[in-house]
């Protein structure tokens, strides 16, 4: 290896910075694909493995992926959810495939511009 | 390749211990059977310092907390947290008085109470990977110094800071590294402090663990502005891993150019060699430490001369502690003026004027949450012992806690509400010390106490002086003569002015300090000492010799029907009796080792 110049050290560095990111568990945004019984039953390892995917090929290094648990609605998985951070409402997608992943991914996460006809609700139940 | 979740098993020596290497392994393989090593990455972290509840593992981005992980866990954790993405409950820490887990790690009192500057990178790097720390911004500090600054204005900055020695003597650094530069000669010396010797202390251990280079940084900075091009890490040889570490991540950056010749090409020449040490408490001292590099007895030196002037073969020499350096390279990257927000006092006109960031202790004792913590300066001793240490174990009533190490002193409950702060801790007769903490509870007797670090302190005499060699020896036989019930009233009065005489006239700070446990558990605690000379009788019940163990007949027979188990288990054949009937204990013949104590499930035994 050869000597590191005060460049390589940036650049070390934001190569680096997805996984710091993720260590820290601070991002912009964070998606949740909910891997109940039910959700892995209707595909969403698929689903996950899409996100996964997406996230590395759009270089988004500030997008926490993530599962959870079945989210209640078991007849509308495969579902996920994406926060954004600074916005108050937790979005829900449903019925997902490998392509409508594509869709969010671009429109929402990107853009900022949730995809209307994928999502269920906005918001989450309360919790207490 | 980026990772969704990454699962940081705790790697310090105290999880290693519990076997979390068998865990990571584990992990790796159950991680890969379920076709997820794509998306999930294992890494081994540096001590998260919450050791009571090791090992350890983090599920990160989601901030979970697993604690107390066995092997035989991992596939159960893997299919339900990182499948199906279900927390395993069981498997959460549990606060001590509460009956519903706290998964996230943030939420945890321990941790939600700490402010991190020296640790910032524990738990979240592997430490034997250099791309990881540069990720977290290493050298990045030693790059400013070297494009941005002079010698002169690092000096600066970490005057105006308000840093000081973490070693325990709290000299402010700014000012060591200025006479350093100051005095005259062609070579110079930086030399890292990592001889941590104090019993049940682990900062510096801890530290070079988790972020190994911090420190090497930290050095590097310190080198370029007294002007120096050659450093030394002296480190206990009883720290594997830490040494292995430290070695790792010198050589990776050697590797890097971050150390060697003409670092950055700015003309900057700077490395780093190990020095070993064979576990002498003295050679924590800076000129017994020198003196050891060189190859000489480990013992002190009266200095009418300082080692900034006159230090390792007689060069100028700038040695602070490893939390000290590590310190350096944030108030580079953050300024001084930050570093100085936190903290106590004012330091803009006086240096010794207050206590300036953060420090690290290690928390042990009778505390439910032992382990590593760093605190910002001015907390209170009551919020670390009762908030982030959990309180006291098994419910039981705090008595003191003892601060600095072995030569700290004892502080009681009405001194809680104490602020940490290298001035407040030296009135009331303890000292900051590097940053040993251990607490003690109602069955801790405070005589015994004293003498168990005076034996320490006293087997670690270099003997080069008199008062430390024999002043301590003689303190420690009053001592004894105390527990075993044969003082007097006026041996307290002798050891209160053997005390005195050895705190002035040692040679160096072990002497100086050792008399501390017993001077403060003389003035807080005198009760105790009183009890032992005039009606021999130890209150705590710790003293064996002063103790009677006895069984209440009524009980034994009453509720416990003669069990018998005491009999059973007696080590010394002491105790008579057969099932069903009344049992005794023959006092003569009882050694006093409490497993009759232990082991009745009806609570018969009493002691007097």
């Amino acid at each position: 290896m050869a000597k590191l110049t005060i460049d390589d050290l940036a650049k070390i560095k934001e190569r680096t910075r997805h996984e710091a990111t993720l260590r820290q568990g601070e991002g912009r945004a964070r998606i949740t694909v909910h891997m109940g019984t039910c959700g892995i039953a209707a595909g969403a390892r698929d689903i996950l493995t899409s996100v996964c995917k997406e996230v590395e090929s759009h270089g988004l290094h500030d997008v926490l992926v993530t599962n959870s648990g079945c989210a209640g609605l078991c007849s509308q998985e495969p579902m996920m959810t994406v926060e954004i951070a600074g916005e108050l409402a937790p979005v829900k997608y449903v019925q997902m495939t490998a392509a409508k992943v594509k869709t969010v991914m671009e429109s929402h996460i990107v853009k900022g511009r949730p995809v209307l006809e994928y999502v269920l609700a906005v918001g989450s139940e309360k919790t207490r | 390749m980026a990772y969704r979740t990454y699962l940081m098993v705790c790697a310090g020596t105290g999880c290693v211990a519990n076997k979390s290497m068998k865990v990571r392994d584990r992990l790796e393989l159950e991680v890969t059977k379920h076709g997820l090593d794509r998306e999930v990455s294992v890494v081994t972290t540096g001590c998260n310092g919450f050791c009571a509840v090791g090992p350890i593992m983090v599920v990160q981005p989601d901030g979970v907390f697993y604690q107390l992980l066995k092997e035989t866990d991992i596939p159960y954790v893997v299919e339900e947290h990182l499948l199906k993405g279900r927390p395993v409950k069981e498997l959460l820490y549990t606060p001590p008085e509460g009956t519903l887990p706290i998964p996230k790690m943030s939420d945890i009192p321990f941790f939600a109470d700490q402010t991190l500057i020296v640790l910032r990178n524990r738990g979240l790097i592997d430490p034997e990977k250099i791309d990881e720390a540069i990720g977290r911004g290493a050298y990045e500090a030693l790059a400013k110094v070297l494009t941005s600054m002079s010698p002169e204005g690092v000096i600066r900055e970490i005057k105006a800071s308000g840093l000081r020695g973490r070693g325990g003597g709290g000299f402010p650094t700014g000012i060591k590294w200025e006479t350093c530069r100051k005095a005259p000669g062609d070579v110079r010396y930086i030399i890292c402090n990592a001889d941590e010797g104090d019993p049940g202390a682990f900062m510096d251990r801890s530290t070079i663990e988790s972020d190994p280079h911090a420190v090497i940084e930290g050095m590097a900075i310190g080198a370029f502005a007294v002007g120096s091009s050659e450093g030394y890490v002296y480190i206990r040889n009883e720290y594997p891993i830490a040494l292995e570490r430290l070695r790792t991540a010198l050589a990776q950056a050697r590797e890097y150019g971050l150390l060697g010749k003409n670092i950055f090409d700015r003309g900057f020449d700077f490395d780093i060699q190990v020095v070993r040490g064979a576990g002498a408490f003295v050679c924590g001292e800076s000129t017994a430490l020198m003196a050891s590099i060189e190859g000489r007895p480990g013992e002190p030196r009266a200095k009418y001369v300082h080692t900034v002037e006159r230090g390792l073969w007689d060069k100028p020499s700038c040695l602070n502690n490893v939390e000290t350096w590590a310190n350096v390279p944030q108030i580079i990257l953050n300024g001084a003026k930050w570093f100085a927000s936190i903290g106590t006092g004012d330091v803009s006109s006086d240096p010794w004027g207050g206590s300036k960031g953060t420090k690290v202790f290690s928390l042990s004792g009778k505390v439910n949450n032992t382990g590593l913590i760093e605190v910002p300066m001015g907390i209170t001793l009551r919020k670390i012992i009762f908030d982030i240490g959990g309180g006291i174990k098994n419910g039981k009533q705090f008595k003191a806690v003892q601060t600095g190490g072995p030569s700290g002193g004892f502080i009681p409950e009405s001194l809680l509400d104490l602020p940490v702060d290298y001035e407040e801790l030296t009135k009331v007769g303890s000292m900051m010390g590097s940053g040993g903490m251990v607490v003690t509870d109602q069955d801790n007797c405070m005589v015994d106490m004293a003498k168990y670090f005076l034996a320490f302190t006293q087997a670690e005499s270099c003997g080069k002086c008199v008062p430390c060699r024999e002043g301590t020896k003689r303190m420690l036989d009053i001592l004894e003569k105390i527990t075993c019930g044969e003082g007097t009233p006026e041996d307290l009065e002798l050891l209160e002015e053997l005390s005195n005489m050895v705190v002035e006239s040692s040679l160096c700070a072990l002497g100086g300090s050792a008399p501390n446990p017993v001077l403060t558990t003389l003035k807080y605690f005198r009760s105790e000492y009183e009890a032992h000379v005039r009606e021999k009788k130890c209150p705590a019940h710790a003293c064996k010799k002063l103790i009677t163990y006895a069984i209440d007949p009524e009980v034994c027979l009453g509720r416990g029907h003669g069990c018998d188990v005491c009999r059973k288990n007696c080590p010394d054949g002491a105790i008579s009796g057969e099932t069903k009937s009344v049992h005794a204990i023959d006092a003569s013949r009882c050694g006093r080792c409490g497993i009759c104590y232990d082991v009745c499930k009806f609570d018969a035994i009493t002691i007097e």
